[in-house]
């Protein structure tokens, strides 16, 4: 333990705490190690690495498709997203027409995913800064996109929705009508969200000019996704590298302006809705048609390497893959997972601030443990 | 004897066995309220809607391991919790639960005693027990604690003075500090003193939400910060201790507040409406608390929580100027006024 001199007369010392890896607030099992000078936080230590499964690794000694069931214990609360990254990949890398109907659906999940993944968001964030009664409505919400996904695949966290090429199942019938429905409903709970956080006194006080991060310094640290376009940064890739059937889809990236957590909550919510639009533009499009591609029997791509990337909810999550040619499991199999990067921005955003902010900040990163480590 | 002691020691009993009971309801209340608020049943396992889960968690806490960590400091870590519990019941003594009633022959007051510096006592007791919470962090040793009960002492002092200062301008426009003569002073002004002084009845609000730790002010447990706050190294009947001086302090807030601005035991507009002075005052009371009391927890089940400097801004920049300035003012219009 240091001392510090703050030129009076009575030294102060340094009061290192320990916040994790078992620690309400952090999300799973981030270590925080916090140096504070009474309840300022000087300088934190995020230590990562307690959830670590070697999912790179044993992907080397799957074959390609049972790599789909390991890319859902990545980011557990977007599996969906984390299959379509995968799968997109190698049909890349095979150069595979995956058929509209498969696309569609797959836009269609992937949005389901990204409102699940903003619903099990705005709850923590919310309850790590003391509003309890969000986590409990965005989880109702979230239940009901776990029932949509139960009737498409029968999975409710790890999907291993998708394969190589297009879908495993045809959607059953009726969902499509279910979706809408779901939309409809959503609508209005995001205004009782909204109700509760947005004009909040205390809401607004606890968030703004918390964790500001310029443009600049989003670009410099590498972020992606929200937090990213928090700072005001266009960059979505579901507009600029459209995959699935996004290029068909008309929707809004929210930006936000000053780059402080208030920002990246506006950013969200508002993903919130555009996720919506995109829901029912896709569900009252789905084409007629096949839902798989014409895959080879044996998957061996050529020899080479591939990065693709989606946009995530949490951000640009790519997969870089390479392949021998020879053997029917990649040669390197490496993901660039989005809050292992945004997780980066913690220690700029953190120093100066209060100890009650550190938790507000890593709620604001939206980050999933599973996906740090791997 | 019977007059001077045999009946005062029943009231004691009474009170104190009614206050414990109403304590431990008064978490199953929080527990149902919020859950409806969450739009989920809250606790249904014990007994029909769950109205015998205080016995079930009354007796998982007592059987609990009582652990005393090695490196606390022993006795004080097991005197913080008895301090902090202590004053909130010996509060009672001077909260009058309603007026005069004849039984048995003999004519009984319904509180246990009217001192002459009533409200004096209540505030000076209750600040003891924030002796408690300081003590109980300091003692355990650990560093989640220790922060948690620096948090409390800020908090509770700032807070005691503007809730004070707001006490004063009631003593003003009553004339006595005995609870029973404010009361009785709101019954012969006809008007409550809540509709005379809305500022101090907020401000008094909104520091007994501070000063009972509760949300939005709930920083000294915050859970999501601190892993439980002063109170973490804490297991067994000591932890029980902590948690049910916390809803003791929130019903001597409540009923201090009924007492000071909603007339106590008095039926509301029992000038206009005399029909209601057919309900028992006790009743009339027990009603007014509860309110507070709900809303006590509705707040909890709605707001994100301060912090810790926005705390003190809001007690030393706000809540204490306001109060002064409404203490100066009250003194003006009384001086005018005669």
């Amino acid at each position: 333990m240091s001392t510090v001199h703050h030129g009076a007369m009575f030294d102060t010392d340094e009061l290192v705490i320990n916040m994790g890896p078992q620690h309400p607030s952090t999300h799973g099992v981030l270590r925080v190690v916090l140096r504070l000078d009474g309840e300022k936080v000087v300088d934190v230590d995020v230590i990562i690495g307690y959830l670590h499964r070697g999912i790179e690794k044993l992907s080397e000694n799957r074959n390609w498709t049972q790599i789909i069931l390991l890319t859902d214990r990545m980011d557990y609360v977007a599996a969906a997203t984390n299959n379509v990254g995968y799968c997109e990949t190698v049909e890349k890398m095979l150069q595979l027409e995956v058929p509209r109907r498969a696309r569609y659906v797959r836009t269609i999940l992937c949005e389901l995913q990204r409102i699940a993944s903003h619903c099990l968001w705005i709850g923590t964030h919310a309850m790590d800064i003391g509003a309890m009664t969000v986590f409990l409505y965005a989880f109702r919400e979230r239940e009901l996109i776990l029932d949509l996904f139960e009737e498409f695949c029968g999975a409710r966290l790890t999907y291993n929705s998708m394969r190589i090429g297009g879908l495993p199942l045809d959607i059953p019938p009726g969902w499509d009508k279910k979706v809408l429905e779901f939309c409809n409903i959503m609508d209005g709970k995001l205004d009782e969200y909204e109700g509760l956080l947005t004009h909040n006194r205390i809401w607004l006080e606890r968030t703004k000019g918390i964790g500001v991060l310029t443009a600049a310094e989003a670009v410099d640290l590498g972020l992606s996704g929200p937090p990213l376009r928090g700072s005001g940064v266009p960059r979505d890739i579901r507009k600029d590298e459209p995959y699935a059937a996004y290029d068909e889809m008309e929707f809004d990236v929210p930006l936000g302006t000053v780059g402080d957590t208030y920002d990246r909550y506006l950013v969200r919510l508002e993903e919130f809705r555009q996720s919506l639009r995109i829901i029912r533009q896709a569900t009252q499009g789905i084409p007629e048609g096949p839902i798989v591609g014409k895959v080879p029997r044996l998957i061996k791509p050529l020899a080479g390497e591939t990065y693709h990337a989606i946009e995530s909810p949490k951000g640009e999550l790519g997969y870089f893959i390479v392949s021998d040619g020879k053997s029917t499991n990649p040669y390197r199999f490496r993901v660039r997972p989005p809050s292992f990067c945004n997780l980066q921005a913690l220690r700029r955003m953190v120093k100066g601030h209060l100890v009650a902010d550190v938790v507000a900040l890593i709620g604001s990163l939206d980050v999933v443990l599973g996906e740090v480590d791997r | 004897m019977i007059d001077s002691f045999v009946i005062p020691l029943l009231k004691v009993v009474i009170v104190l066995n009614a206050t414990l009971v109403g304590v431990t309801y008064m978490v199953l209340l929080e527990r149902k309220v919020i859950a409806w608020a969450q739009s989920r049943l809250g606790p249904m396992r014990v007994g029909p809607y769950g109205v015998l889960q205080p016995i079930a968690d009354a007796v998982k806490l007592m059987l609990k391991e009582d652990i005393t960590p090695t490196r606390a400091d022993k006795w004080v870590f097991t005197a913080a919790p008895i301090i902090s519990m202590v004053p909130a019941l010996i509060v009672y003594a001077v909260i009058p639960f309603g007026d005069k009633v004849h039984l048995f022959g003999r004519d009984i007051s319904l509180y246990i005693t009217d001192i002459n510096v009533g409200l004096l006592y209540i505030v000076s007791v209750a600040s003891v027990g924030v002796y408690g919470i300081i003590l109980a962090g300091y003692s355990s040793n650990s560093k989640f604690p220790l922060l948690a009960s620096l948090r409390a002492s800020a908090q509770l002092i700032s807070y005691e003075v503007a809730v004070t200062l707001t006490l004063v301008s009631v003593i003003m426009m009553a004339g006595t500090l005995s609870m029973v003569g404010i009361v009785r002073a709101q019954e012969a002004g006809h008007v409550w003193f809540g509709f005379l002084q809305p500022f101090a009845f907020a401000i008094f609000f909104i520091g007994g939400l501070a000063e009972t730790n509760r949300a939005p002010f709930d920083l000294p447990e915050a859970e999501q910060e601190l892993t439980g706050g002063f109170h973490t190294e804490y297991s067994g009947m000591r932890f029980a201790l902590f948690f049910l001086a916390e809803y003791a302090n929130m019903i001597v807030v409540s009923s201090v507040a009924t007492t000071l601005f909603l007339g106590g035991w008095l039926a509301p507009f029992s000038h206009w409406l005399p029909f209601l002075n057919i309900v028992p005052g006790w009743i009339w009371f027990l009603i007014k608390s509860f309110v507070f009391l709900y809303i006590f927890i509705w707040v909890r089940a709605t707001l994100p929580r301060y912090r810790y400097d926005q705390l003190m801004n809001i007690g030393w920049k706000v809540l204490i100027p306001l109060a002064i300035i409404n203490l100066v003012v009250t003194g003006i219009i009384k001086v005018l006024l005669h």
